[in-house]
């Protein structure tokens, strides 16, 4: 069983530090939820975890099947079963999803096996066609440039049917309900639901507590000022939900200040 | 031992080359008897007249041939492919259907026919040059020169004068051709001038597809192409015109091509180019019918030192006429595309919808795109618009793609193709389409 473990993070974005000491383990078959309030570093981690060239890890490790991945490029780091669902996925224009997923497996069987001639297609249409189904999503979205004029449900769903043909053994999910209505939510949230089990550890990023109720984590993590300061149950996150973030702050910025 | 210390000692001095060398042709080159003499005679004299172009002018400011070993270029004798390479095989399959109609292959010193005897019999002509002065005098003497004219530079009055090779489709009032023609210009060997003039000419009422590609390999060395390319689509008739260019990294290549489009008639006119040392060519779109309709496209990849210059007119000289330009390049290595593009529209020529837009993707920090649109517009009630882009890959896109295990060349790859997409959108043939995501392949897989 494959985990990551994320040991005293640090990162920073243009001379920034904005991960100051960061701790975390996520393992193969747990549901993780990362909560806390606006610009405490929460899409940082997703970005530095993945290997995102503009940000800079200024000390700390992340340890994934035996490799420390730091020293990875994100393609690499990818092809190990890491994932990253982006909060905001850019536009592909004039490629197809289908070219594009075709592509990301066929980078995979040639990373093992460079000889590999890629994936035969029909036998690619008909996974494709079954995780299609699964998500519920329209066999017509197959043929779309990706990401482009997609909707903010499209956008989303297109990240977990990318999710489910790359099959991660670790998936970050970077506020995957933003800008979604409750129907969109509800559908994304089924469809990460489908994926998860033994196989998949998730860490689902999220401001709005809203989201738990659809994916249910084991643990839940409060993140504030690049660090994680408190972690626990699933009660967590009702708990901030009745009470916002601000005994958070309190408890531990004040604590910060009288030191 | 000691080191010693490098002395490097640099000086200054003028390159020689300041001025263009001269061609070594002679008078007595130029073809005798038959019915073009008067025209090669008084193309001779033109070439004799004009000079090599500088970048004093403005059409070849960007491109400049001070570099071109002129007087190196020899005519190829007859016969002379015999003891050079082959064409490639898969030059020779079919571009645009399962089968074509008709297929030319052109060679240094010669040239081979194939074509389907039923479009004989109902009049076609597709052969080449040489057989077309044998079998079609009267009908060369007509057509040949009525379009792009000798006097248009130094490199036309050389192709009109001088050219040994060509192809001459005529499709007669009417006919309809289904199956595609196809046309090679292979050009291997040094020191070459491959001198060719393509007729098409598509009489009222009739429609044809004709692929036409010059390719050679890659040598040490220069070579030099000059060719003229004279299009007519009459009135109400349909020209679908793909031309692919795959020259050899050696060859110095230049083109004046010209289609006339009359009354209600269409030109679906394709150009896709990834060879050549360095390419300048002129290609107008005359819409002088009423209701003419003409589409350019164009899609094009270099990369080291490869020089392409391509400019393009879209005359609008009759009322409600059409024209659809795209033009879509990408460039590696220190490698340099210019486009310049003109729409005209003449006095009256009310209704007139004219587009143009170049669109260029920047894959390396020294190569260099200049983009240059223009309008001129002597009527009032005409819709013209225009675009030109030069643009780098952008980062966000890049890190998208490796986030799914793709590796930088190739999600380099996907980002091109995808970039190239609008443009093969408009190309119906497969094998035109896969040609090109070949030389996409190749060329960004290369360092």
């Amino acid at each position: 069983m494959s985990e990551l473990v994320v040991k005293n993070l640090h990162a920073s974005i243009e001379g920034k530090e904005i991960l100051k000491g960061l701790d975390l383990t996520v393992r193969q078959g747990e549901v993780h939820a990362i909560m806390g309030p606006n610009a405490t570093g929460k899409s940082t981690l997703a970005y530095t975890l993945m290997g995102h060239p503009n940000y800079r890890v200024t000390g700390g490790e992340v340890w994934f099947k035996g490799q420390n991945i730091l020293e990875l490029e994100a393609d690499e780091r990818s092809r190990l079963g890491l994932f990253l669902a982006f909060q905001y996925p850019v536009a592909i224009p004039g490629v197809s999803v289908a070219n594009f997923l075709r592509t990301a497996l066929n980078a995979r069987r040639r990373a093992t096996n460079p000889e590999d001639k890629g994936m035969p297609i029909p036998e690619f249409r008909k996974m494709l066609k079954e995780k299609m189904e699964l998500l519920k999503m329209d066999s017509a979205f197959a043929g779309r440039y990706l990401n482009d004029g997609f909707s903010g449900g499209e956008k989303k769903r297109a990240e977990i049917l990318q999710m489910a043909t790359l099959k991660p053994e670790i998936a970050i999910l970077d506020e995957t309900d933003s800008g979604l209505d409750i129907d969109a939510l509800r559908i994304v949230a089924e469809g990460v639901n489908a994926l998860t089990g033994p196989n998949l550890g998730a860490l689902v990023i999220t401001h709005y507590q809203r989201l738990l109720n659809y994916i249910k984590p084991q643990f839940v993590h409060i993140m504030l000022d690049g660090r994680i300061v408190e972690s626990g149950g699933a009660d967590l996150a009702l708990h901030l939900e009745e009470q916002g973030y601000d005994w958070v702050r309190e408890k531990y910025e004040n604590g910060e200040s009288g030191k | 031992m000691e080191e010693k210390p490098k002395i490097v000692v640099t000086t200054r001095t003028r390159r020689p080359e300041t001025t263009a060398k001269q061609f070594a042709f002679t008078a007595a080159m130029v073809p005798g008897g038959g019915a073009l003499r008067e025209f090669r005679q008084h193309a001779w004299e033109t070439f004799n007249r004009l000079s090599l172009p500088t970048t004093a002018e403005e059409a070849w400011r960007r491109t400049d041939l001070r570099a071109l070993p002129a007087d190196q270029f020899r005519l190829p004798e007859d016969g002379l492919y015999k003891s050079l390479p082959a064409v490639p095989g898969e030059l020779l399959q079919p571009l645009a259907a399962d089968a074509h109609g008709g297929q030319i292959v052109l060679l240094p010193g010669g040239a081979s026919v194939e074509f389907t005897e039923s479009l004989t019999r109902k009049g076609v002509i597709f052969t080449d040059l040489r057989s077309a002065e044998r079998d079609h005098p009267d009908l060369l003497a007509k057509i040949m020169g009525a379009i792009v004219r000798p006097e248009e530079g130094k490199f036309a009055a050389l192709a009109a004068t001088l050219s040994q090779n060509g192809v001459v489709l005529y499709v007669p009032k009417g006919v309809s051709i289904d199956q595609p023609l196809h046309s090679i210009l292979w050009g291997p060997g040094e020191d070459l001038a491959h001198l060719s003039h393509i007729l098409v000419w598509v009489d009222e009422g009739a429609s044809v597809t004709y692929v036409h590609e010059s390719a050679s390999p890659d040598k040490s060395g220069a070579a030099l192409h000059a060719g003229i390319v004279e299009i007519k689509v009459a009135d109400g008739a349909s020209l679908k015109l793909v031309e692919l260019q795959s020259w050899g990294r050696q060859v110095w290549n230049f083109s004046h091509e010209r289609a006339q489009v009359g009354r209600d008639a269409n030109l679906d006119w394709i150009f896709g180019a990834v060879g050549s040392r360095l390419t300048k060519n002129f290609s107008d779109l005359d819409l002088v019918g009423e209701g003419a309709t003409g589409r350019m496209s164009g899609f094009y990849f270099i990369d080291g030192i490869q020089h392409l210059d391509h400019d393009t007119q879209q005359n609008h000289l009759a009322p409600h006429t059409t024209s659809d330009l795209l033009f879509k390049g990408a460039l590696k290595g220190s490698s340099r595309s210019v486009w310049q593009g003109m729409i005209y529209v003449a006095p009256g020529a009310q209704k007139t919808d004219g587009y143009q837009a170049n669109r260029n993707l920047i894959l390396s920090q020294n190569s260099r795109a200049d983009s240059i649109p223009g309008l001129e517009i002597l009527a009032d009630d005409v819709r013209c618009t225009h675009g030109a882009t030069v643009g780098k890959l952008e980062k966000e896109p890049l890190f998208y793609l490796k986030s799914r295990g793709i590796p930088d060349k190739d999600a380099e790859r996907l980002l091109v193709e995808g970039f190239f997409d609008p443009i093969m959108q408009r190309i119906s043939f497969e094998g035109v389409r896969a040609r090109f995501q070949q030389a996409i392949h190749e060329k960004t897989a290369a360092e």
